[in-house]
């Protein structure tokens, strides 16, 4: 009852196939984290773990009050907290949940090479399919948000699946039930959106006048947005990209695995490129980002530079 | 709490203040949230840090720990100077306008009948004048100068927004913010509700950093009214239930008290407790004492008590002293004068002041039972765990039994909420191995010492040989039946004025009016009566319907007292009895009775123009911002400085601490001198952990795994301390080496124009568990408490911090 | 088909060149998908409906065991989240009250009744009986030789002052009446709980 049937794929990892679209007409869905509701109490963390059945390891405290340290693949969301004072002088303490953005325009699925490792359902989750994933990291590179975590164990990525397991029978993410002060909402990516613009016509009234909605349009807006009181500089929140896109790289590589694009790439390129595939590390090292890059210049020349975080 | 936790969202402001709302109560922190965005209320905090509570209010003001009753006093001379009071409420439904008795005053620091070789007060003239029929003289006029009111203009006058700054530390700007806030309460449909907990209470002047709030509330009308009220958050789960059951040294079941030596007869105790009304017409509830006393009695000791032997008054023990709270037990323990300790669910070790004196307490003792879910440090105080527990195991000749219990999940019974509501809950699975309930340990402990005195005789054994133990499964009594044990049922046919039997014998009551104090009634605990009568289990319902969507909820579980939701809500509307807020009503009068949504806290049917007052369990049936005698350390409030300060009391500096706290003298030595120790230590829980248990959580120690301390930037930078590095903090009791988390969100106050600085200790870690092992905060707490209550002073001592190199020692 | 980082490796590194994207097409991974995503755990659970046991929010809970409750099948708590029907919590919980799970599963759960001996370094499992009886002893022997019946001035006060109490406030009201009739029943005066802490 919890699987999904093809049809309610829209895009899968590395696969020449389309999927079917006869029945297209499911809602997209959204998560909505308005920050400024946000006490940072983490019982989103506690109830995605509780509920993935996660469990990372006791750290140590490291000087600040964000634990585990990072997103690992025991953790698929993490508060990240910021003391920031503002220009009056007074100190806000920004608090921002962190976690898989399930963006319309998927970098990590465009970089995914393992057929049906990656794959998009049609109310937007963005889903990884463990048991296709080879583990090569390139999602942690085609990611703008720097979310996927591989591990040193199964050498799997893992993420956030926005509870594909509880949406799948109609109940909300496991985060979003917890959510003490209801920071954290679920529904249609339209009403989401306009619950959003009420919030923001509250804290404008509260003198907050760049309150805005973060959906990026750099991926094609995503499927869990942001309320920010300071919706003009996101990356005062702990790095939140200010504009994310999907790499250059990734984009290429995107191409790539289309058959026509296949065949008319050189061999030389081909072989440039698997050299890379191959000797590279989990994560992407900077060499081959430019070898990349060169690469792809003249190709397909990225319209502005590649912003891939890292 | 006077309200309910979904009440809070009626409010135009909320103020978190003695409390940490988001972080200790996350989920009921949502109303507060619900109140921002859908009634434009706006959110302030006062807090020496700024909390995660802090981070999404609308004004934030820092106060130096301990200073409450002066910021506090400081508002009530602003609402008075302003005339931002609700002049009608406070007319009608307080005793400003008694006339307080000629002796009583006030002079540098001290109220009249100080005694300094007692530390206490004589209070005899802390009374109303009375006239010839015993009811308190009034004037309405407010022109006597001894009016409730003028005492209390007078009495705050001191508190001026400067010398307030001078105090707290509160900069005076922000301070005017906050009073500004308030005030607007003032208009009889805007109300404020004061959330607060363990912040104010945890104080050597605790009870009265309540009562300025509540005074405060007071003047603006703001307390019986949506949205507003005094609302104690409260810790445990069921820390109200067994409040309201009694298990303190000192109380009976419905907040009765136990006799004290000098009341040797019945008579001489129902004396100074049946309260008769000092205004005319006044309901003076605790005049039924007797009823709810007797029926206890019968409850406890069946047909054992009777008429004849005064209800087995003398069953029960009695108090030579006030008290003998934790402080105390633990005093008489390091004395050798406390043999044996039995912790049910309780970690001393880790939860009471100067941990140090704690572990030689207990070494002491000859034996200590622990019951208990989880592995506790108490259980475990004669280990040897390096600087964490440096105990000597071969030197401790205590007999130590680690009793394993089950948890919430493993059976059945009630909670009460801080919203008094009494909710059952099912038990789920069985507990695991050999574990036992606390009824059933309690039962075997029981039975065994019964049969020990039918055996062998003993002192006394007449009350354990009679305690009732009528139950169907006496080796474990079902909460079932304990339920309807503390609802109370008749013992005999019940008549009504007309003679005709109301309720038959055996049958459960519905209230607590139905009480008798003859021996027909019997009630376990009178205020829970009607939880449990003759149509079931009123607790257990689940009715979520709310009418007017005010957050009443008025059948879902069942509130004490008589299923009522919001507490004083015949103050909600005015004399004549049309609501103050006509938006949101609670109750008001129809003309011939009263009626709204929630059971009206008052007569049904008294009419408004027989002038009784709301407040119906004090004896002239109103708020009281003259406390009369039942305070220890005076009829108002006083700033006191904590009883370890950085600064001399600015108001008095003879009387620097509160003249009525009990402090022992091992303790006193105990004290450290700003000299010594130069910067304000102060206790809290952080929101990923609950007290000692949740380290046992893999998931809680997960989320905050390491002991660690705050600091602000400044003081940081002058003692050359690092983020995420080591530090060594110090008072006079024990020191603690920890990491330490530089932060923005402490910054240094000028306190008596000089900069005072704040260090902020988390309590949650100890030496059994998942997190990493530490110290716990009570290494460098002072043993010593509120006057009134003896709840220990955590929140407000000294330290001194250096840079460490790190642990020693295991870890 | 399973395809592994090193057999991807393996696989690209030498053959690709000459193998069509077919090897890693669409085709390859219909197993796979089938088990996309994952079954929903809570199917067939049985739910309880319990108390949060940490502050007094006093949240609703949902308890999840394992098993429907057949006399062979020994329920295990599998899962716990907040009741949406609750009028506070409406479905919420803090990070206390969503790591439950953790608490009821505790390795720091105590399992068996232990003692330890005078000058012992060390626990030893006993039977419940044994701990009783001896707590029994221990107290009766106590209060006989400490009860004061009478005060100095010869009045009446029954107390025992040696032997004191703590009571637990996350234990239930049912619990905490029985508790108290007993210590009271003993003459006990030292007697507190969580209230102050």
């Amino acid at each position: 009852m919890t699987n999904y049937q093809s049809q309610n794929y829209i895009r899968i990892s590395a696969t020449t196939l389309t999927p079917p679209s006869a029945r297209n007409h499911e809602a997209e869905m959204a998560k909505l984290i308005d920050v400024t509701r946000c006490i940072g109490c983490k019982a989103c963390q506690a109830a995605c773990m509780e509920w993935n059945d996660l469990r990372s390891t006791v750290g140590t405290f490291h000087g600040t009050l964000e634990n585990p340290m990072d997103l690992d693949p025991q953790t698929w969301t993490l508060m990240r907290f910021t003391e920031h004072e503002n220009d009056k002088g007074d100190l806000e303490w920004l608090i921002r949940k962190d976690g898989c953005m399930h963006c319309e325009d998927p970098g990590c699925l465009k970089a995914c090479p393992a057929p049906g490792a990656i794959v998009q359902y049609e109310n937007g989750i963005v889903d990884f399919i463990s048991e296709n994933c080879i583990g090569c990291g390139y999602c942690v590179k085609g990611c703008p948000f720097n979310i996927p975590r591989i591990s040193q164990v199964d050498h799997k990525s893992y993420k956030c699946t926005l509870c594909s397991d509880r949406v799948a029978v109609n109940l909300e993410p496991a985060c979003v039930k917890a959510c003490p002060t209801g920071a954290i909402l679920f529904g249609s990516k339209q009403n989401m959106t306009d619950w959003a613009g009420e919030r923001v016509e509250d804290l404008k009234s509260r003198g907050f006048e760049n309150a805005g909605l973060y959906d990026p349009p750099g991926v094609s807006g995503t499927h869990v947005m942001y309320v920010l009181h300071h919706a003009d500089t996101p990356s005062i929140y702990a790095g939140l990209p200010d504009n994310p896109k999907i790499s250059a790289t990734v984009e290429f590589w995107k191409g790539l695995i289309k058959p026509v694009a296949l065949l008319g790439v050189a061999a030389a390129v081909v072989s440039g490129f698997m050299h890379w595939v191959i000797a590279g590390p989990n994560e992407v090292q900077p060499e081959d980002e430019e070898e990349a890059h060169r690469i792809i210049e003249g190709k397909n020349a990225p319209k502005s530079p590649p912003e891939a975080a890292t | 709490m006077t309200n309910t936790w979904q009440d809070i969202k009626n409010a135009n402001v909320v103020i978190v203040m003695g409390g940490n709302a988001a972080e200790a109560h996350p989920c009921g922190f949502k109303w507060v949230i619900e109140a921002k965005i859908h009634n434009g209320a706006k959110l302030v905090v006062v807090d020496p840090r700024f909390t995660r509570t802090a981070s999404v209010a609308d004004s934030y003001a820092p106060i130096r720990p301990g200073t409450d009753i002066a910021f506090l006093s400081g508002v009530i001379r602003y609402l008075l100077e302003k005339d931002q009071i609700q002049h009608e409420y406070v007319r009608a439904f307080t005793n400003a306008s008694l006339i307080v008795k000629e002796g009583f005053s006030f002079k540098d620091g001290l109220f009249s009948g100080y005694n300094a070789d007692t530390h206490s007060y004589d209070k005899t003239d802390w009374q109303y004048e009375l006239d010839d029929q015993g009811f308190a003289k009034i004037d309405d006029t407010w022109q006597n100068p001894r009016c409730v009111i003028n005492l209390m203009r007078q009495h705050v006058d001191r508190y001026t927004p400067e010398m307030v700054s001078r105090i707290c530390g509160t900069p005076v700007d922000k301070y005017l913010t906050v009073c500004n806030l308030i005030a607007g309460t003032c208009l009889p449909d805007k109300a404020m509700t004061s959330l607060f907990a363990l912040g104010w209470t945890q104080h050597s002047v605790g009870s009265q950093n309540i009562r300025t709030m509540a005074m405060v509330q007071l003047l603006l009308g703001n307390i019986g009214v949506a949205g507003g009220g005094m609302n104690a958050l409260r810790g445990h789960s069921n820390i109200q239930g067994l409040t309201d059951i009694g298990l303190l040294s000192n109380q009976i079941p419905g907040y009765l008290t136990l006799p004290k030596d000098q009341e040797q007869t019945f008579d001489d105790y129902m004396k100074t407790r049946q309260f008769k009304p000092l205004r005319p017409n006044q309901m003076s509830y605790w005049q039924n004492y007797r009823k709810f006393f007797v029926s206890f009695q019968k409850t406890m000791f069946g047909d054992a008590a009777t008429a004849e032997n005064n209800w087995a008054y003398d069953y029960l023990p009695k108090l030579d002293v006030p008290m003998y709270d934790i402080i105390k037990a633990f005093e008489m323990m390091v004395h050798g004068e406390i043999n044996g300790y039995i912790c049910q669910g309780f970690n001393p070790l880790q939860a009471f002041p100067e941990k140090n004196k704690i572990r030689r307490g207990l070494s002491k003792l000859k034996y200590l039972v622990v019951m208990d879910p989880l592995d506790t440090e108490t259980s475990r105080f004669w280990e040897s765990v390096g600087p964490f527990n440096p105990s000597d195991p071969a030197k401790i000749e205590t007999e130590v039994f680690q009793l394993p219990t089950t948890c919430f999940a493993e059976e059945d019974g009630t909670l009460v909420n801080s919203a008094r509501w009494l909710q059952w809950h099912w038990k789920a699975a069985e507990p695991p191995a050999k574990a036992k309930s606390d009824i059933w340990i309690m039962a075997g402990i029981f039975h065994r010492m019964r049969e020990l005195y039918r055996k062998e005789g003993g002192a006394f054994p007449d009350p354990i040989l009679k305690l009732t133990w009528n139950y169907t499964d006496p080796v474990e009594p079902s909460a079932d039946e304990l339920a309807k044990e503390m609802n109370g049922r008749a013992r005999a046919d019940i008549k009504d004025a007309s003679g005709a039997i109301a309720i038959k014998a055996g049958q459960q009551l519905d209230t607590f009016g139905q009480l008798r104090d003859d021996g027909t009634t019997e009630s376990g605990c009178w205020i829970f009566t009607g939880s449990y009568t003759e149509k079931g289990n009123m607790m257990a319902r689940r009715d979520t319907h709310d009418p007017r969507d005010q957050g009443i909820t008025p059948d879902w579980a069942w509130s004490w007292p008589a299923n009522r939701r919001i507490l004083y809500n015949r103050a909600s509307s005015d004399v004549a009895g049309n609501p103050w807020n006509p938006a949101k009503p609670i109750i008001q009068w129809d003309g011939s009775r009263w009626v709204g949504i929630d059971v009206p806290d008052y007569g049904p049917t008294i009419k408004p123009s027989d002038g009784v007052g709301p407040f119906i369990m004090n004896s002239e049936g109103t708020g009281r911002f003259f406390a009369l005698d039942q305070m220890v350390d005076g009829p108002f409030p006083e700033h006191y400085e904590p009883m370890e300060s950085p600064v001399e009391n600015l108001l008095h500096p003879k009387v620097q601490n509160n003249p009525a706290a009990r402090v022992f003298a091992d303790d006193r030595a105990d004290f450290g001198t700003p000299e010594q120790f130069p910067y304000v230590g102060t206790t809290y829980r952080l929101t990923e952990h609950f007290h000692f248990w949740t380290k046992h959580a893999l998931i809680n120690a997960i989320l905050q795994p390491q002991e660690f301390i705050e600091i602000g930037e400044i003081l940081a930078k002058e003692k050359g301390i690092t983020n995420n590095g080591w530090v060594r903090v110090s008072s006079k009791r024990g020191h603690m080496i920890c990491k330490a988390f530089v932060t923005k969100r402490i910054k240094p106050m000028t306190v008596a124009g000089k900069p005072t600085h704040v260090i902020g200790v988390p309590l949650h870690w100890g030496f059994t568990g998942l997190a990493k092992k530490g110290y716990g905060a009570n290494i460098l707490t002072p043993s010593v408490g509120d006057a009134n209550t003896q709840t220990p002073e955590f929140k407000a001592f000294l330290v001194n911090i250096e840079p460490s190199n790190g642990p020693e020692g295991e870890v | 088909m399973t395809l592994t980082r090193r057999g991807f490796i393996k696989l690209s590194g030498a053959t690709l060149a000459s193998s069509s994207m077919g090897a890693m097409g669409f085709g390859g991974c219909g197993v796979a998908l089938a088990e996309s995503v994952r079954p929903f755990k809570l199917a067939a659970a049985k739910e309880t409906r319990n108390t949060c046991t940490y502050c007094s929010v006093a949240c609703g809970i949902l308890i999840y065991t394992s098993g429907d409750g057949a006399k062979n099948s020994h329920a295990n708590i599998m899962h716990i989240e907040g009741d949406p029907d609750h009028p506070v919590n409406r479905g919420t919980l803090c990070p206390k009250g969503s790591a439950l799970l953790d608490v009821v599963h505790s390795p720091g759960r105590l399992q068996v009744p232990k003692y330890r001996a005078p000058g012992s370094n060390e626990f030893k499992e006993v039977t419940w009986d044994f701990a009783l009886d001896r707590i029994a002893r221990l107290m009766k022997d106590d209060r006989d030789a400490h009860f004061i019946a009478k005060n100095e001035q010869g009045g009446t006060v029954n107390r025992w002052l040696t032997t004191g109490m703590l009571a637990a406030s996350a234990s239930s009201n049912e619990t905490a009446l029985l508790t108290w009739k007993v210590a009271r029943a003993f003459g006990m005066l030292v007697f507190d709980n969580q209230a102050r802490v």
